[in-house]
């Protein structure tokens, strides 16, 4: 029902899109008042989400230990898993934000006759958010060439690697079939994993449906119909350089593209996709285990009703002489 | 085994299909033997906690407060300006599913809101309908639903069907932690007079005695007394154990099971004799006679309240630091919280080992030395005379406990222990131990009878770990160093593995130290009859069970 729901909900985002893009009134309007303030949105909102996660203090140092502590100083200490420093915790982050350490170990349970549970390798989910998430950042890095005159050289190296296997005109990106093959992949997991569907809310499958409108937006443009590059380009620059055009002749499709990211750009804070600033500020690993080496100070520490020694030797005092132990006050 | 509890066949008759009815539409059953009864009226007095009363969590009425509602919604409130883990873990998850099955309730119940993603929904939902604009709005449609008594019966629930063990922290690709969830969970019920005897009532006995088993000062002395005497009958040798000694050099501070409870108690004499093969000057307290805090598995400030006695006494004692025992969640209280709540300890020193003269440079701020960190160092260089063979009869394997290896890092001092004073050693499969450990499933104050059934399902990946080894090595012991799994493991493995029994690691440290003057043994602490050398040594392949 939720993936319907959601599956329409982009649907009709991208026939607002299009709309927008047929109507003369509203090319304006798609073309540069809402990527403005999708952008607006994107930035404020991650200002935002980032100053109230950070308004909200860190009272105590809750390390999730992966590996061996650093103590004794002939164990090994798991430097990364483990960290004591502050470069040693960047290191951890570093390979949390780049690699996806921890979904690296992932696991999988079955459940056999005996009883007997026995475990083993599950790295598809990682796979895919690899294969996701790099190349949306390729992706996404490529695109730059449309907002940069002249285009960077890295920028032209990045899509060559791209297309290094240049099977017909236009030559084809990688990133472009791995995208969209990755994000079928987390949404047929969805789909099909009895307990995954059962979890899943409206949000996770909107997520995915508008990442896929997206990318199936570009995919036709580039491979399929006519995209007037020289134009997207003008409006990219436009943008950019605060003087909007938006050219008569960007297609229907590309309108579609636009108002997507647009929206993908708006919704972003606000959703369980702000995880991505989110990740940099998880206190289970982006703080070092050194707390018996460094104290943590808790700005709201406050105190509490306590037992004290004394009244605890007052309340005992028989028992206490009558066992034969020392008391403070003789 | 209660009567109501089920055979093991039926028991491990798991059905992981998820309900037909959604999550948000399938309310919670409080079935017998699932659940842990509500803490008794005199208990929450004693503690100043709200809402006494005498209630059931079976009963359709939990005698609430008229504004319950207000009071959750405001504690919330409050926790989620104090708590960026809190704030955090209800904005970022983004349902991957990666913790689902790493959670051993789930694995044991197959009941999806034992999902730790979904046990985290159950609260996050309620955080969407109050305290973010798409929740308000939208309503279910963005996951949200309202706070109704259902909802607080479902928390209750669910939030006792965690033991903050953190294993699924562990794969979470974002570092959430469900334990911080479950314990912030807690917090909110426990100000609405929601919350289990079996946590309440060792925080109130702790509070007042000075341990959870409420052994006031003349039981413990007795306790020690008796420890002394049964040392010398097995090794012929009079160890002295000095109560609150003020200017002795270290406070030793040990979970109450310890001198309590069996199979603790064994660790207790292995302790003793350690110290007197070193000639440590110790003293231990019947003031801060608990290392465990079950204030950690009621709220933040109860846990702040308990613990305050160890650095109190230390001072008072004028010690030079503390050295702490065999106990898994009393060393996430020590390492993750001691000193931000009590510190700083600057009336103490860093600690150093009068033995070796290590200085336990990671401790120099709390000041405090876990007893496997202590006798790993001494082990290391060479200061005990030991004789591994003495453990002949034990095929050892161990068992990390969730709070040493997840919030600590403790994971090769015990090995290295273990594997110097054992001959007999054998790992349990690798996605088991160390950081990947399974809980006993009855920590976090859950370890009561009429929570019987579940925690036999909670701990059944451990058993079933615990099992291949028995079948593949002749395993015969589970070696750990916490005070509720050597409570708890004992009838877990009876149910699914027995004939394994449960120790702590400093007994078998005491069952191979060679003392000075002692008579030839014949058994080890727990009056096992040791295997002869001659016989040992055709046993070498295939070592003996106990």
């Amino acid at each position: 029902m939720s993936v319907v729901l959601a599956l329409v909900a982009v649907c009709v985002l991208a026939a607002l899109g299009y709309a927008g893009g047929q109507v003369e009134g509203w090319r304006w309007i798609f073309g540069a008042v809402l990527p403005y303030l999708g952008i607006a949105l994107f930035l404020g909102g991650i200002v935002y989400r980032v100053a109230r996660w950070a308004s909200s203090p860190v009272p105590f140092r809750i390390t999730t230990t992966t590996g061996q502590q650093r103590s004794l100083p002939w164990i090994r200490q798991a430097k990364l898993d483990n960290p004591f420093t502050p470069a040693q915790t960047f290191g951890r982050m570093l390979l949390e934000v780049l690699l996806f350490r921890s979904l690296f170990r992932n696991s999988k349970f079955e459940l056999r006759a005996g009883p007997r549970l026995v475990y083993g390798e599950e790295k598809w989910l990682w796979l895919a958010a690899m294969a996701f998430h790099w190349s949306f950042l390729v992706v996404f890095l490529r695109h730059l060439r449309f907002f940069l005159d002249p285009v960077p050289a890295w920028v032209a190296a990045l899509q060559s690697i791209d297309g290094f296997l240049q099977i017909g005109a236009p030559e084809i990106l990688w990133t472009g079939l791995i995208l969209p093959a990755a994000l079928l992949y987390l949404l047929a997991r969805r789909l099909f994993q009895a307990e995954i569907r059962y979890i899943s809310l409206f949000a996770d499958y909107f997520a995915l449906c508008l990442l896929l409108g997206l990318a199936g937006s570009g995919v036709l443009m580039r491979y399929f119909t006519k995209t007037d590059i020289i134009a997207v380009k003008q409006l990219a620059i436009g943008i950019v350089t605060f003087s909007p055009v938006v050219p008569a002749s960007l297609s229907g499709l590309f309108f579609v593209h636009l108002f997507l990211l647009t929206v993908l750009l708006a919704y972003f804070p606000f959703s369980k996709l702000a995880h991505m600033p989110g990740i940099f500020l998880s206190p289970t690993r982006n703080l070092p285990n050194n707390n018996r080496a460094h104290r943590h100070v808790n700005p709201w520490n406050y105190p509490v009703k306590v037992h004290t020694y004394e009244e605890w030797e007052e309340e005992f005092h028989d028992k206490i002489v009558a066992a034969g132990l020392p008391l403070d006050k003789e | 085994m209660a009567e109501t509890t089920p055979k093991l066949d039926e028991l491990v008759q798991i059905d992981y299909r998820p309900p037909e009815t959604p999550w948000m539409d399938t309310p919670v059953e409080f079935r017998r033997g699932t659940f842990c009864y509500s803490a008794a009226a005199k208990n929450l007095e004693y503690l100043g906690f709200p809402n006494p009363r005498d209630w059931q969590p079976s009963d359709e009425d939990w005698k609430l407060p008229e504004n319950w509602r207000e009071i959750i919604l405001k504690a919330m409130e409050d926790r989620l300006k104090k708590f960026r883990s809190f704030r955090l873990f209800m904005d970022i998850c983004v349902r991957c599913g990666a913790c689902a099955d790493k959670c051993h309730f789930y694995i044991g119940s197959g009941d999806p809101k034992n999902m730790p993603v979904l046990r985290a929904e159950l609260i996050r939902s309620v955080y969407r309908r109050y305290f973010t604009r798409a929740g308000k709005m939208f309503g279910r449609l963005a996951g949200a639903r309202d706070l109704t008594i259902d909802v607080l019966k479902e928390w209750f629930y669910y939030f006792y069907q965690c033991t903050e063990c953190r294993r699924c922290s562990v794969f979470c690709p974002y570092g959430i932690d469900q334990a911080e969830i479950t314990m912030i969970g807690r917090e909110l019920l426990n100000e609405v007079g929601v919350n289990i005897n079996w946590a309440v009532e060792p925080a109130a006995n702790c509070f007042r005695t000075g341990n959870h088993l409420g052994v006031q000062p003349h039981g413990f002395k007795d306790s020690i007394d008796f420890a002394v005497d049964e040392l010398e009958e097995i090794t012929g040798v009079r160890v002295e154990v000095p109560i609150m000694k003020k200017g002795a050099e270290v406070l030793f501070i040990m979970p109450s099971a310890d001198y309590f409870a069996s199979p603790h108690y064994y660790t207790l004499l292995g302790y003793f004799l350690l110290f007197h093969h070193i000639g440590l000057d110790f003293t231990v307290s019947a003031y801060a006679s608990e290392g465990g805090n079950f204030g950690l598995f009621i709220s933040h400030e109860m846990m702040k309240r308990l613990n305050d006695k160890m650095y109190r006494e230390a001072k008072r004692l004028g010690v030079k630091w503390i050295l702490g025992g065999e106990c898994g969640h009393m060393w996430r209280v020590v390492h993750q919280y001691m000193d931000t709540m009590n510190g700083p300890a600057d009336f103490l020193e860093v600690p150093k080992s009068p033995i070796t003269g290590t200085v336990f440079d990671h401790a120099r701020s709390t000041k405090m030395v876990h007893i496997c960190e202590f006798t790993a160092d001494l082990i290391r260089h060479g200061k005990l005379k030991l004789d591994p063979s003495r453990n002949d009869h034990w095929n050892v394997t161990f068992h990390d406990s969730c709070n040493p290896s997840r919030a600590m890092g403790l994971l090769e001092e015990p090995r290295y222990i273990l594997k110097t004073v054992c001959n007999h050693f054998h790992e349990m499969p690798e996605n088991t131990i160390r950081e990947q450990t399974f809980c006993c499933g009855s920590g976090a104050g859950l370890g009561t009878d009429e929570n019987l059934e579940m925690r036999l399902r909670g701990g059944f990946p451990r058993a079933n770990a615990v099992k291949y080894v028995h079948e593949k090595h002749g395993v015969n012991v589970l070696s750990c160093i916490c005070a509720i799994d050597k409570a708890t493991l004992p009838p877990l493995l009876e149910y699914f593995v027995p004939g394994v029994e449960v120790a702590g690691i400093h007994e078998f440290v005491g069952n191979a130290l060679v003392m000075e003057g002692e008579r030839e043994r014949d058994t080890d602490l727990r009056g096992t009859p040791l295997v002869k050398a001659a016989q040992a040594e055709g046993d070498k392949e295939e070592p003996a069970h106990a």
